[in-house]
């Protein structure tokens, strides 16, 4: 698969290590070129330097002939403009995205964008930890 | 009615101010709290600090209740999100982006955006406007009605050169509204007769302009 990774934070260059370890084609953008210090030393991935909101930097990654769009910078509206790119203009046919602020996850799921909100996620996670630590189970 | 502005920076602060003489009811969404003491201190209470994007900033706003909000920040990606969570949250009807990157004002159409101001075009465009070599110069595009108004200079060769406007082969949906002759502005009827340097200003659908342009400036397209 042909797979593009907007983002090279600590989740944009683990999920680019894995893929490409997996044998798959990644190309990972990212408009700072320290970024891809995070990726380990062998990574045989395209690295595009620019913004992913940009279609010519998109292009250069190869939007075109794209599987699977991932967009996980630090920046919701910047993931959000990203994946609206490759799923209405260039039609990647899976295209996820990552959105901090519940509100708007929300907002992006119901506009037909499949969304991970880590802060609801993470929230969940952790009030359920402290549900089983807590407030222990009624015996059945 | 009832007009929100998201982003303080200079076209917004002026946005704003304009909108206020009008008469108009006006908010104006900032980050920056520096920013909006400065503006609290000219405008009054019609500043809020906040991030235009987030939910509860635009419902503090009272955005539902809006008629139009316009984003006019510096970072596209961010108008882009104000105008979407305004429509699809609180159903504002109307919405305008400013576009800070021309390329991405088609993008944005596509996405639902109904009007997009992109300074680099208008300045564009207006440059188009005053070089004299460009017979045929779209002015402005109404997304909503599929409408164009168009400014085309008749040349010497057009086959409508010396004929009244009633018996001119214009296509369908186009009406002449306005002709400029030698600096003066003329209201034409069915009767007015076409001259050769005539500037005509044209309504008309989009999908019409190359008709449009074949007809009245022939020699300049060959």
């Amino acid at each position: 698969m042909k797979i593009i990774i907007v983002g090279c934070g600590r989740v944009g260059a683990k999920l680019a290590s894995d893929f490409a370890e997996e044998g798959h084609q990644v190309s990972v953008v990212d408009q700072r070129q320290t970024a891809f210090r995070r990726l380990p030393s062998g990574f045989r991935g395209q690295l595009v330097l620019g913004t992913g909101i940009d279609e010519d930097v998109l292009r250069n990654a190869g939007i075109q002939q794209a599987d699977v769009f991932i967009a996980v910078t630090e920046n919701d509206n910047t993931n959000i403009m990203a994946a609206q790119i490759a799923q209405v203009i260039y039609r990647v046919p899976k295209v996820i995205l990552r959105i901090y602020d519940p509100d708007r996850a929300e907002i992006y799921r119901e506009l037909g964008l499949t969304v991970i909100c880590p802060t609801r996620t993470v929230a969940e996670m952790i009030e359920h930890a402290v549900r089983d630590q807590v407030v222990p189970t009624e015996p059945s | 009615m009832y007009i929100i502005v998201v982003g303080g920076g200079k076209v917004g602060y002026y946005l704003t101010k304009t909108l206020v003489n009008e008469g108009y009811e006006v908010f104006l969404i900032e980050k920056n709290p520096v920013k909006v003491q400065l503006y609290r201190d000219r405008f009054g209470a019609i500043v809020m600090q906040g991030d235009g994007a987030e939910v509860a900033t635009l419902a503090a706003a009272g955005a539902g209740r809006a008629d139009v909000v316009i984003a006019v920040t510096g970072d596209d990606e961010d108008n882009l999100v104000i105008c979407q969570v305004a429509r699809e949250r609180f159903g504002v009807r109307r919405t305008i982006a400013r576009v800070n990157n021309p390329k991405n004002e088609e993008l944005f159409r596509r996405l639902g955006i109904d009007v997009t101001v992109s300074q680099t075009n208008v300045i564009l465009s207006l440059i188009e406007q005053q070089i004299p070599e460009r017979p045929f110069v779209h002015l402005l595009a109404l997304r909503h009605a599929d409408l164009a108004i168009v400014e085309a200079k008749v040349a010497a060769e057009s086959p409508v050169v010396h004929q009244p406007i009633w018996q001119l082969p214009l296509p369908p949906e186009s009406i002449i509204t306005a002709i400029l002759r030698r600096g003066e502005l003329i209201i034409p009827t069915g009767q007015t007769v076409i001259e050769p340097g005539d500037e005509l200003i044209i309504v008309t659908k989009q999908q019409r302009e190359a008709e449009l342009r074949e007809l009245l400036c022939v020699p300049a397209t060959r």
